[in-house]
């Protein structure tokens, strides 16, 4: 039984870190300007865990198998512990753990703790059960007035976030169903949600945030690769949750400008 | 005389109870106390391995229809997913290991006749199974159960209109928990009070069995966490039901405006979380105990650094309430605040590891035998590492911006909750069923149970962890609207086929359990040659557990194969083979 | 231990360990304390208990009280300004309050008064010997009674505070603020309703069969609970009064 218990313990490590080692399911290909750091750090994660994972387990299976009670088996050792020991592995571990997470904390910080840079694109995230809208300030720069009592999903757009059509600001607003940036300039995004709690994730960008009623949150990331990407919702949002979903196009400052440009004259 | 009424009082107190409903329906007896809260565990988890089981089933065939239940609507699937979590993570992973096995085996491990308040305990389980009983009357009332999911994040959760299932079936839901709540304050009053205060002679706390801290530090952790939880249930009830906005700000659903103002629905995460940390440390305490008791039995050789691992546990208790935020990492909170929390996440699995260390110490250079219960140990020991390890993951908000709120989640609290704190309560009722029932389990069906529920619990969720870093979001009923999910169902598919194959596995549990009560071998009153004040007296353990004298304890709790001695143990309570410890 | 409770053990004078003046000591030789634990022992756990079940209650409060102070400084968005404004109108407390304070206050004296009585009578009992003298033996007053009834009229007083706020337009879901008035004089008034139950059982406790000793901790544990009602209860009072 304890030869048993050694190969099927070795058998699962071995078979979870082929999976993990093969990239078999993996991150999807980052695009953003921070997908790199978060990856390389994600990769020195793993390979540290990876580590103790594989010893830990192989010691395990090993010692259920080296140290089993047979006839010829010397007596149990009868020892109650060892202090060293004790504080050298504790050291190391915390060590190992807390220098990990001080590792990943200037990305952190570049992510989170800094504003979105003057010159953004600047689109404003609003999410609804269930789903997403995005709102473009146009050439004033300022984003229009919203009003709950004009919020209507049902006639999609503007009526959908609930644009104040009376205010001067609004005039030029773009709300759209899909969302375009263009490519190599940080997009600011301002969430905002107006039922429950929905999460704007873009797997590709590594970007996640809780979109909250009654906040508006601003948070940024930087495409760096034309392409389209799949926008997911990642907060439990009721029965629509799972198709809950929307398209990031990133295009050349170009495209975008046309793009935009083109919404602008429909509004006419 | 007013003294002499004193002394009588207490003697009838503890003779044995007569009658039908005194002694199984409300027993004031902790055993038995112990046994209801086992058997309702099991049958909440036998509910909740149903539910899963059409959870899966609907995420592979989501247009099938089944037997007598017929479609499963995405709504219904999100209430599986709610009743699922909530049922298994109270009234399984918290009501069992604590309620049923620390009640049956608290005192006699400590040499104690009976828990300190036994009307009290009556009244616990009374309460968590009345908490059940509502719990499962939400599945039936206008609407359904509700389907925010057991972390019952508001608006969802807190405005009726807000999808099927908000209606009366989430406050029935809210009163469940509440209701649970004053049980688990109930039963964490009576465990710290019996711990403290009814220690046979001799039994110093730090000669108490490792399962007696771990039940010690969980009632702890409980008294002052579940209080909180009651507060966010109150609020939400108001939010629901008197028109308060505690945590709901202005909404609008579907062009509809809902009248509250002001509220924020991150006080409801902080407050839950504050709760919901600690409780999984609820969940595996008691486990991470019955480990250590087990490989130390089981190796014949003390557990290795014993001092140690009640600091551990302590630290695991102390820690972990200080830790709630990296629940929260994309909730919209501070980041700065969001980075001190992941430092003490980090600094929390410090513990834990040298727990994993001390185990594997606790096996260097034992005897090691493998029955059933020490089969489970090592496969805890196991399953602690794999679901451990991809918390340092998560614990990094850099990290988790991608993994939050996706299948890597779900893998990573499964294997630790779902699978290692299970195999704890699975390795329990190996070990302490001869005791509770005279009888010994069958063997062969225990091992059977074993390798299939150990490999097939890997099955269903390592493979989550792939499927996570993939971009799987958790809560989806179904993989069909996203085009990047469509390569992860065929690896969602293994998932539901184990998961088939190691449901169906727990039968031989079931079976091995009802059938060896009747007619198992009959079992000695030490069979497992254990040192622990429970394997000293009459199986089962008489009404007083000692007969009448109260144990004295002369050593610690884990004196195997100590040099000199004419067996491989010495018991606690044996005065001539006195151990340095 | 307060100056009347009783420093001589409650054993039988042979059972006794002959400690001089001072309470025994926390372990009783061997099958008494099993079985028959001591007066003292059964005091102590059940006042042990007292103390643990309170701190849970008390992390109730807390939860509530640090939900009170984040709402307070939280700022709303308001969608029609595009802008956060804060939306925290303190609410003006009924004197009644303060009265009611006084007669909590007045009811922690009398059930004070009541516990110590009841110990008193259980120490002279075992002194004096003399058969026929019980606890209660209906001495005046009935410091008991009178605390239950004041913890009726603190809770009535709590009802009518509720009308009058009501009637001013601060009803509960008025505004953020009033919740939090209703919700913490509430579950106060419930806790605080627990422990008139608690009154009644040890009150009651001859018609309940309860032998002597049950009944004087009952009555202990009681009072203990009920001068932590009071004391919550002026906690959170200051925590609306001042705390704005």
């Amino acid at each position: 039984m304890g030869l048993v218990l050694l190969v099927v313990i070795w058998l699962i490590t071995f078979i979870s870190t082929y999976f993990f080692v093969a990239k078999t399911w993996w991150l999807p290909t980052g695009a953003s300007a921070a997908a790199a750091g978060i990856d390389h750090h994600f990769a020195t994660t793993y390979l540290l865990m990876g580590i103790v994972f594989v010893a830990a387990q192989a010691s395990l299976g090993y010692f259920a198998w080296k140290y089993r009670d047979r006839p010829a088996a010397a007596p149990a050792r009868y020892v109650h512990g060892n202090n060293t020991l004790e504080l050298v592995w504790t050291v190391l571990t915390a060590i190992l753990f807390i220098g990990l997470n001080l590792m990943s904390s200037s990305i952190w910080a570049s992510e989170r703790f800094r504003p979105a840079e003057p010159g953004a694109t600047q689109v404003e995230v609003t999410g609804m059960q269930f789903a997403w809208y995005f709102r473009y300030p146009g050439p004033d720069g300022r984003f229009g007035a919203t009003k709950p009592e004009l919020i209507d999903p049902s006639a999609g757009g503007e009526s959908a976030i609930g644009l104040d059509t009376t205010d001067p600001a609004s005039k030029d607003d773009v709300v759209t169903g899909t969302m375009v940036v263009p490519v190599n300039r940080e997009v600011e995004l301002i969430l905002r949600a107006h039922d429950v709690i929905h999460s704007f994730f873009i797997p590709n960008m590594r970007f996640k945030q809780d979109a909250v009623p009654g906040l508006a949150i601003h948070m940024h990331f930087t495409p760096i690769t034309i392409g389209d990407y799949e926008v997911t919702c990642a907060e439990l949002c009721g029965l629509g949750h799972y198709k809950m979903h929307g398209m990031l196009k990133v295009v050349s400052q170009e495209e975008f400008d046309k793009w935009l440009a083109a919404r602008e004259a429909e509004k006419q | 005389m007013a003294t002499r009424e004193f002394a009588a009082h207490e003697a009838h107190a503890h003779a044995a109870p007569q009658g039908f409903i005194r002694k199984w329906i409300f027993s004031l007896d902790h055993k038995v106390i112990g046994l209801q809260y086992y058997f309702l565990a099991l049958t909440a988890v036998l509910v909740g391995m149903f539910l899963s089981l059409l959870m899966r089933i609907h995420l592979i065939w989501p247009n099938i229809a089944l037997p007598l239940l017929g479609d499963i609507k995405p709504e219904t699937y999100l209430t599986l997913v709610t009743m699922h979590g909530t049922i298994m993570v109270f009234f399984v992973l918290t009501t069992a290991p604590q309620g049923g096995f620390g009640n049956y085996f608290l005192p006699i491990q400590i040499g104690a006749a009976d828990m300190a308040f036994p009307v009290l305990n009556m009244l616990s389980f009374w309460v968590t199974a009345l908490a059940f009983v509502v719990m499962l009357g939400a599945f039936f009332v206008t609407g359904g159960a509700p389907l925010h999911g057991w972390t019952g994040y508001p608006p969802l959760s807190a405005v009726p209109t807000a999808g099927p299932g908000e209606g009366p079936g989430a406050d029935l839901w809210v009163i469940s928990i509440a209701l649970f709540c004053i049980g688990a304050l109930m039963s964490a009053l009576n465990f710290i009070t019996t711990t403290l205060d009814m220690r046979t002679r001799g039994m110093s706390m730090m000669r108490m069995p490792l399962t007696c801290w771990s039940w010690f530090i969980t009632a702890i952790l409980g008294l002052l966490a579940f209080g909180v939880l009651f507060s966010a249930g109150i609020l939400l009830l108001l939010d629901r039901n008197a028109g308060t906005s505690f945590y709901v700000p202005l909404t609008v659903f579907s062009g509809q405006i809902v009248a509250h103002k002001g509220g924020s629905p991150l006080l409801w995460q902080h407050l839950f979380w504050f709760f919901g940390h600690p409780e999984v440390y609820i969940a595996i305490l008691p486990a991470m105990g019955l480990c250590s008791q087990l490989v130390s039995v089981f190796s014949r050789k003390p557990i290795f650094g014993y001092k140690a691992m009640v600091y551990a546990m302590l630290s695991i208790g102390l820690l972990g309430f200080m830790v709630w935020g990296h629940h929260m990492f994309m909730s919209g909170m501070s980041p700065y605040t969001a980075f001190a929390f992941s430092i003490m996440t980090m600094a929390i699995g410090v513990p834990s590891a040298i727990k994993t260390f001390n185990w594997l110490g606790t096996l260097w250079g034992g005897r090691i035998r493998l029955p059933s219960p020490m089969l489970f140990a090592i496969g805890f020991v196991s399953l602690f590492v794999s679901g451990g390890i991809s918390g340092p993951f998560l614990a990094q908000p850099t990290l988790d911006i991608p993994l939050h709120d996706t299948a890597f989640v779900t893998g990573h609290f499964h294997l630790i909750m779902g699978v290692a704190s299970i195999f704890g309560i699975f390795a329990a009722t190996y070990y302490w069923f001869p005791k509770m029932f005279g009888r010994m389990m069958n063997e062969r069906l225990g091992r059977w149970h074993f390798w299939l529920t150990f490999v097939g619990t890997y099955c269903i969720f390592m493979p989550m962890h792939y499927a996570g870093m993939a971009g799987q979001p958790r809560r989806y009923s179904q993989f069909t609207e996203l085009h990047y999910l469509e390569k992860l169902i065929p690896l969602n598919t293994f998932i539901t086929f184990a998961a088939f194959v190691t449901i169906s596995a727990q039968l031989i549990f079931v079976i091995n359990l009802f059938w060896s009560m009747k007619a198992g071998k009959k079992a000695s009153d030490n069979p497992w040659e254990a040192t622990t004040l429970e394997w000293t007296t009459a199986t089962p353990p008489p009404h007083d557990n000692f007969g009448g004298h109260a144990p004295t304890v002369y050593n610690g709790p884990y004196e195997y194969s100590v040099p000199g001695a004419p067996k491989d143990f010495v018991m606690q309570s044996d005065p001539t083979t006195v151990a340095a410890h | 231990m307060a100056s009347y409770t009783p420093t001589v053990a409650m054993d039988e004078p042979e059972a006794s360990t002959g400690r001089p003046g001072g309470s025994p000591p926390a372990r009783v030789d061997g099958d008494d304390d099993f079985h028959s634990p001591s007066f003292d022992a059964r005091l102590r756990r059940a006042r042990l208990g007292l103390f643990v079940g309170v701190v849970g209650i008390i992390m109730i409060f807390v939860s509530f009280a640090s939900a009170y102070v984040v709402r307070q400084g939280l700022p709303t968005f308001d969608s029609r300004t595009n802008s956060l404004v804060h939306d925290w109108i303190p609410v003006r407390l009924p004197r009644l309050l303060l009265i009611n304070t006084w007669v909590l206050l007045l009811s922690s004296i009398t059930i004070e008064l009541a516990r110590r009585r009841a110990s008193r009578n259980a120490a002279l009992t075992q002194v004096a010997s003399i058969p026929g003298v019980s606890m209660h033996s209906g001495e005046r007053p009935s410091w008991l009674a009178m605390t239950v009834v004041l913890g009726l009229i603190f809770l009535a007083g709590q009802g009518m505070a509720w009308r009058e706020l009501a009637a001013s337009g601060f009803y509960i879901s008025a505004t953020p603020s009033s919740s939090f008035v209703f919700l913490l004089t509430g579950m106060h008034g419930v806790h605080l309703l627990g422990g008139i139950i608690a009154l009644l059982i040890a009150g009651l406790a001859s018609l309940l069969r309860h032998s002597a000793s049950s009944q004087l901790i009952w009555l202990d544990v009681t009072g203990w609970y009920w001068h932590f009602m009071a004391l919550l209860w002026v906690s959170i009072l200051c925590l609306l009064e001042f705390v704005r």
